[in-house]
């Protein structure tokens, strides 16, 4: 039994050495072009626009939006590194190293997933380096803050896995970010309280699960939130759970990789 | 004697209702070189995709040194090393990180890894590419390279699919004495090749299949025993306008230096050469027309569509 756990352990650091080989290798596509992107909202949405906006629930608007822009970057990070790279290794073929070998489908999965959370966490953290430019930033709650920024990175990389599975053409990995999570994304309340916005559309916002990720972080930085963090937490819990189970089940139905 | 391999009524039916597999049986003992034929589309590529967990059979059972696959995959998995057809490795990886990657999806610590990394890589040739990237290699080394990704964790028995296409013939002969060597240590081999001389000069029993079935599975010996008929070419010294009249050998007149003839085993060659010399035709040399094996293979391949069709 140790046997197999230490052939798991050597096999989990394998995955996930690889994968962080992979986005360090291609860092002009994996960490700088976020950096780049932020440093520019940073500049226009918070220097230029946020200086005639005011305040924000009770920070200047650059405070306000910066835990969301950080939120931003880890969302889609998290997610593009695992689907490309899970996609890539199909589309290589290479998934076949994998399958060959006795690796369970649970260490491939926690392998790629921590891949993911890995890159969400080094691009949120050059994120929030350059945000020191531009903005005092005390974390008002640690614990809560890394929990929140773990479970969103872990949500998103496990979509990530299952979009790569079904995807069978590079057009396939690129839909959800553009058509789903762009748009969630920006009204997941990064640059605006969602109090500003009549009741109807507050409560249709509610249904959008990142509005609650990026407001659960907000409160973990400057201790202010559009929503409950008790169901924020819950709801990232379900779905890591949920999402997990299906992706594993894929894997080991060996979707779009077995014949 | 160990069964290295035991396959009992496999088959494989794909999701488009194609039948690949048609209920073969197979055994492969412990320290054989054994080849696996057929023609394109006969089963071969599945067969080895269901031993490396690639293909999910559709029934029958498959047991590897004793692992079942339905119940000790993981056993099996263990036991088995596969070279495929076709090249499925990580193109902007590293040839060293490959096989180290490799060796620790096996379990298998850093520090061992890198050792056999070297010591493989050594072996076959790659030693001084092993920073390159993947991409950069030649076909030839691409292939070594799978078969050094395929002995990272040292298997028991090892599936080559075809390991010398598109390999040049100083490199097949390199590769076949790596293998030879490798079969002698104990490893138990299974080769799929289209180079029929290949199979010959290596292997030691042969199965081969044909529309998903086995149409013979015999040692090499046996099998070349049944050849009644071979064909030779002579390349004759004075230029012939006609094919010469030789008695119980059918002949035909390639071009004006080369005589094709048509030997039967009982025959013999010496009443042939007795009639050329009593006619006054010199020959330089003789050659096979085709490998043995080859006209072997056809005809049972033939033997085989015709019993399909009736």
């Amino acid at each position: 039994m140790s046997e197999h756990l230490s052939a798991a352990r050597v096999a989990l650091y394998t995955i996930v050495q690889k994968e962080v080989r992979r986005f360090m290798r291609i860092w002009p596509q994996t960490l700088l072009p976020p950096a780049i992107t932020m440093a520019l909202y940073f500049v226009i949405f918070g220097n230029l626009i946020g200086s005639r906006i005011g305040e924000m629930g009770g920070f200047d608007y650059m405070q306000y939006i910066v835990p969301g822009l950080i939120m931003m970057s880890v969302i889609t990070n998290a997610y593009s590194n695992v689907v490309s790279s899970f996609f890539s290794t199909k589309f290589q073929r290479s998934v076949e190293e994998l399958m060959v070998a006795p690796v369970s489908a649970h260490v491939i999965l926690l392998g790629y997933v921590a891949g993911g959370v890995l890159r969400g966490l080094m691009v949120g953290f050059i994120v929030t380096l350059l945000s020191l430019f531009f903005t005092d930033l005390s974390v008002h709650h640690l614990g809560l803050t890394v929990l929140v920024v773990l479970l969103t990175a872990t949500v998103f990389a496990l979509g990530g896995f299952i979009n790569a599975v079904y995807a069978r053409s590079f057009d396939d990995i690129s839909i959800i970010p553009t058509f789903v999570l762009t748009p969630l994304t920006y009204l997941g309340g990064v640059f605006y309280s969602i109090n500003l916005l009549p009741e109807f559309w507050q409560q249709v916002s509610m249904v959008n699960p990142i509005l609650h990720m990026v407001n659960a972080f907000r409160y973990g930085i400057l201790g202010v939130s559009d929503i409950s963090i008790g169901v924020a937490l819950a709801m990232m819990i379900v779905a890591v759970a949920v999402l997990y189970g299906v992706a594993w089940r894929l894997l080991v139905n060996g979707t779009g990789m077995r014949q | 004697m160990t069964q290295a391999l035991r396959i009992r009524q496999l088959q494989k039916t794909y999701g488009n209702g194609f039948s690949a597999l048609k209920g073969i049986d197979l055994e492969v003992q412990e320290g054989d070189f054994f080849a696996l034929l057929g023609p394109n589309g006969a089963g071969k590529s599945t067969t080895i995709g269901i031993l490396s967990s690639l293909v999910t059979k559709t029934s029958g059972q498959v047991e590897v040194f004793g692992h079942d696959l339905d119940t000790d995959l993981i056993g099996v998995k263990r036991c088995l090393g596969v070279v495929p057809q076709e090249f499925n490795f990580n193109q902007f990886e590293k040839t060293f990180d490959i096989l180290v990657t490799q060796a620790g999806y096996y379990g298998i610590a850093r520090k061992l890894a890198a050792e056999r990394a070297e010591k493989y890589l050594k072996q076959l040739g790659l030693w001084d590419k092993r920073d390159v990237a993947t991409r950069m290699l030649s076909g030839g080394m691409k292939r070594r390279l799978m078969i050094a990704r395929a002995l990272i964790h040292e298997p028991r028995l090892l599936i080559l699919d075809e390991p010398t296409a598109g390999v040049d013939i100083e490199l097949r002969r390199s590769m076949w004495s790596f293998l030879s060597e490798l079969n002698a240590q104990g490893v138990t081999i299974i080769l799929t090749t289209h180079y029929l001389e290949e199979a010959e000069q290596l292997c030691r029993n042969i199965a081969i299949i044909d529309h998903g079935k086995i149409a013979e599975h015999t040692s090499m010996r046996e099998l070349l025993k049944t050849l009644h008929l071979e064909t030779f070419v002579l390349d004759l010294k004075e230029p012939q306008t006609v094919a010469p009249d030789l008695q119980g050998y059918p002949v035909k007149l390639l071009d004006s230096h080369n005589l094709e003839v048509q030997v039967e085993k009982a025959q013999g060659m010496t009443a042939l050469f007795a009639q050329l010399q009593a006619q006054g035709i010199e020959v330089l040399s003789l050659r096979n027309k085709t490998n043995r094996l080859e006209e072997l293979f056809v005809s049972l391949v033939e033997k085989n569509l015709e019993e399909t069709s009736a």
